[in-house]
C-alpha cells in the first residue's frame, strides 16, 4: 500500500516540477521544452513502476517497466533478428519499392491533365480504405517470407504517396512557370530546377506519412502468416504464451524503429527544403 | 463533367488491367483442372506446368483463356465474381445470416463506432485540456506527437488477450483498440484547430470583455471545426482499420476482419475480397457521411467549404 501512495506522491512531484517549469521564467528556451516532456515520461514509468509493485498486478496483465528492461536486455539478439526481419527487409523494401513507384508514376501522370484528373479522386479514395486487409491476399500470392510484408507495404505507401507528389507538382505557381518558359527552359529543365524542388515538402509529407503506414503494414502481415522470425510473429506467439514481457519489449522496438525513421525522413526534409517557409521559421 | 469523364475512365482502366491480370494469374489452375478433366494441355504435366512462365502457358494454351475468369478458388478473382459474391452475401442473404456480410459488417461496425465515440471524446477533452494549460501543453503534447510516428497497432492482439484474461470480451476490446487508434489524430487536429483564432481575433474578445469560457465557445470550438471534421476523417478511418485488426488476433468468428482470417485459412479468395470489399465500402461510406455533416454543419456556421 506504500508503494501506491509512494505513486501518487511521485505523480504529484513531477507535475508540480513541471508546472513551476512550464509558468517559470524560462518556459520558452529550448532546454525546458525538452526537459518537461522527459520529466513527464518520466513520472509516468515510475508510477507505472509503483502501481504495479503495489498494487501486486500479475505479469499476464501489465508487467512492469523494469521487467520490461531486463527482458529487452536479454534478449537483444532475439530483437535484432525480429527488427532485421520486420523492419530492414519487409517495411523498409516496400517503403523504396513503394515510394520511388509511387513518385516515378506522379511524374508520368502529371505529364495528361486528363489522367491528373482522373487518379487524384481515386487516389484520395484508394489512402482512405483500410488497405491492411490486402495482407491475406498477397501473403498467399508472396509466400510467407519478408516479400509478402514488402508488397503489403508497397500497396499500402504507394496512394498516400502518389496523390501527394502529384499536388506538389502542381504548387510551381503560374508566374514562375512562365519564367521557365521565357528562358526558353525544356520540359526536363523544368521539373528538374522548378517543379520538383517546389513539390518538395509535399513529397515529404508523403515520404512521413508513409513511414507510419511501411511498419504497420509490415507488422500487421506477419499475423497472416510468417516464417518463426520478425516482430508480428513474436508478439502474436507471445501473447499466446502470455510472455508480454516480451510484447511489450517488442512495442518499444517499433516504437524506436518508428521514431527514428520518421527523425530520419524528418532530418533529410530539413536538410533539402531549409528554403521553404515551415522550415525557416523555428 | 470533365472530372467524371476522367475518374471513370480510370476506373474502367483499373478494371480492365485486372482482367487482363487475372489470365497470368490463374492460368495454372485452369490447365491444371483441364487436365484432370481428360483435356490436351501443353506442356502435360503439372511439373513442367510449374517450371513454364505464365505468359508462356497463356500462348500455349489460348484454349482456355476464356475460362480463367471463371475459376471456382482463383489465385485472382475476376471482378465480376467479387461483385456476384458481394450482392449474394449482402442482399440475398437474411440479415441475421452467419454468411451475409451485412451481418459481419455491423458486427465490425458498431465496434468501430463505439470506438471512434470514445476516442473523439477523450481526444476532444484533452486538446481542451492542452490549449488551457500550459503545463498539460509541454508534457503531453510532445508524446501525442510522437505517438503518431509509431505503429502502435502492434498493441492489438495485447489488448485483446489482457482483457480476455480480466473477463472483458466481445465488443468492448475491439472498440478499446478503435479509440486508441482515433484518439491521437484527434488530439492533433483539435489542438491546433483550437489554436487557429489569430490573435486579431482574440483581440477583439477581449475588448469586448468576454470571459475565457466565451472566447472558448464563440470563438475557439467554432474556428477550431475545419480541424476537426479533417482529423475525424482520419480518425474514423484508422478506427476501421483497428476493428479489423482487433478481430484478427482471437480468431474472431464474427466481424470482416474474422471474414478475412477464414478466407486466408480456408483459400477462399473470393471471399477474402468480397470482405475486402466491404470494408472499402464501410470505410468509404463513413467518411462520406462525415463529410456530409461538416458540409451541413459548416454551411449552417456560414463557413466556408
Amino acid at each position: 500500500m506504500e508503494l501506491v501512495f509512494l505513486a501518487f506522491l511521485v505523480w504529484c512531484a513531477g507535475w508540480w516540477i513541471n508546472a513551476r517549469l512550464a509558468n517559470g521564467p524560462r518556459a520558452d528556451t529550448r532546454a525546458v521544452g525538452l526537459l518537461v516532456p522527459v520529466i513527464f515520461g518520466l513520472t509516468i514509468l515510475l508510477v507505472w513502476e509503483l502501481l504495479v509493485r503495489g498494487l501486486d498486478v500479475p505479469l499476464v496483465i501489465l508487467p512492469a517497466p523494469t521487467l520490461i528492461a531486463v527482458r529487452f536486455a536479454d534478449s537483444l539478439s532475439i530483437l535484432w533478428q525480429d527488427f532485421a526481419q520486420t523492419i530492414l527487409k519487409g517495411a523498409l523494401g516496400g517503403y523504396v519499392i513503394g515510394c520511388s513507384a509511387a513518385f516515378v508514376t506522379a511524374i508520368l501522370v502529371d505529364r495528361s491533365d486528363f489522367l491528373r484528373r482522373g487518379l487524384l479522386p481515386v487516389g484520395n479514395f484508394v489512402a482512405a480504405l483500410p488497405i491492411v486487409g490486402t495482407a491475406p491476399i498477397l501473403v498467399m500470392w508472396f509466400g510467407f517470407d519478408w516479400h509478402s510484408k514488402a508488397a503489403v507495404v508497397v500497396v499500402m505507401v504507394f496512394f498516400p504517396m502518389l496523390v501527394n507528389t502529384v499536388a506538389g507538382l502542381r504548387e510551381a505557381s503560374e508566374m514562375q512557370r512562365d519564367l521557365m518558359h521565357t528562358y526558353a527552359a525544356s520540359y526536363w529543365q523544368s521539373l528538374l530546377k522548378l517543379r520538383l524542388p517546389a513539390a518538395l515538402p509535399f513529397v515529404f509529407n508523403g515520404l512521413k506519412i508513409s513511414t507510419t503506414l511501411a511498419l504497420v503494414g509490415a507488422i500487421v502481415a506477419e499475423f497472416f502468416g510468417s516464417p518463426t522470425v520478425g516482430m508480428g510473429f513474436r508478439i502474436s506467439t507471445s501473447v499466446g504464451q502470455l510472455a508480454l514481457d516480451m510484447v511489450w519489449a517488442e512495442i518499444v522496438v517499433a516504437a524506436l524503429a518508428g521514431s527514428l525513421f520518421y527523425g530520419l525522413i524528418a532530418a533529410l526534409e530539413k536538410a533539402l527544403t531549409f528554403w521553404h517557409p515551415s522550415q525557416r521559421g523555428a | 463533367m470533365k472530372t467524371v469523364v476522367a475518374v471513370l475512365t480510370v476506373v474502367a482502366a483499373i478494371v480492365g488491367l485486372w482482367y487482363i491480370a487475372c489470365v497470368p494469374m490463374n492460368i495454372k489452375g485452369v490447365l491444371d483442372a483441364a487436365e484432370r478433366a481428360g483435356e490436351q494441355v501443353e506442356p502435360a504435366t503439372a511439373r513442367e506446368r510449374r517450371e513454364a512462365s505464365a505468359l508462356g502457358l497463356v500462348a500455349q494454351n489460348s484454349f482456355a483463356i476464356d475460362r480463367v475468369w471463371s475459376v471456382d478458388r482463383p489465385r485472382l478473382p475476376a471482378p465480376h465474381q467479387v461483385v456476384v459474391e458481394l450482392w449474394q452475401t449482402t442482399v440475398m442473404k437474411k440479415i441475421t445470416s452467419k454468411r451475409s456480410l451485412i451481418y459481419h459488417a455491423q458486427v465490425t461496425l458498431s465496434a468501430t463506432l463505439l470506438g471512434f465515440a470514445i476516442g473523439t471524446g477523450l481526444g476532444i477533452l484533452l486538446a481542451v485540456g492542452i490549449v488551457h494549460s500550459r503545463v498539460m501543453d509541454m508534457s503531453v503534447m510532445p508524446w501525442a506527437i510522437v505517438s503518431q510516428t509509431i505503429p502502435i497497432i502492434a498493441l492489438a492482439p495485447m489488448i485483446i488477450v489482457v482483457l480476455y484474461s480480466i473477463g472483458v470480451q466481445g465488443l468492448l476490446p475491439k472498440a478499446i483498440i478503435a479509440a486508441y487508434l482515433s484518439f491521437f489524430p484527434v488530439v492533433v487536429g483539435m489542438v491546433k484547430g483550437l489554436r487557429s483564432p489569430d490573435h486579431m481575433q482574440l483581440d477583439l474578445m477581449k475588448t469586448y470583455f468576454a470571459s475565457g469560457n466565451q472566447v472558448f465557445w464563440k470563438l475557439r470550438l467554432p474556428s477550431s471545426m475545419p480541424y476537426l471534421f479533417t482529423s475525424l476523417k482520419i480518425g474514423i478511418a484508422a478506427s476501421l482499420v483497428g476493428a479489423i485488426v482487433g478481430e484478427l488476433p482471437t480468431g474472431a468468428v464474427a466481424g470482416l476482419g474474422a471474414r478475412l482470417l477464414a478466407g486466408s485459412y480456408y483459400g477462399q479468395t473470393v471471399q477474402i475480397w468480397s470482405a475486402l470489399f466491404a470494408a472499402a465500402i464501410l470505410a468509404a461510406l463513413l467518411v462520406a457521411l462525415l463529410g456530409l455533416i461538416e458540409r451541413v454543419l459548416l454551411g449552417r456556421m456560414g463557413v466556408k467549404a
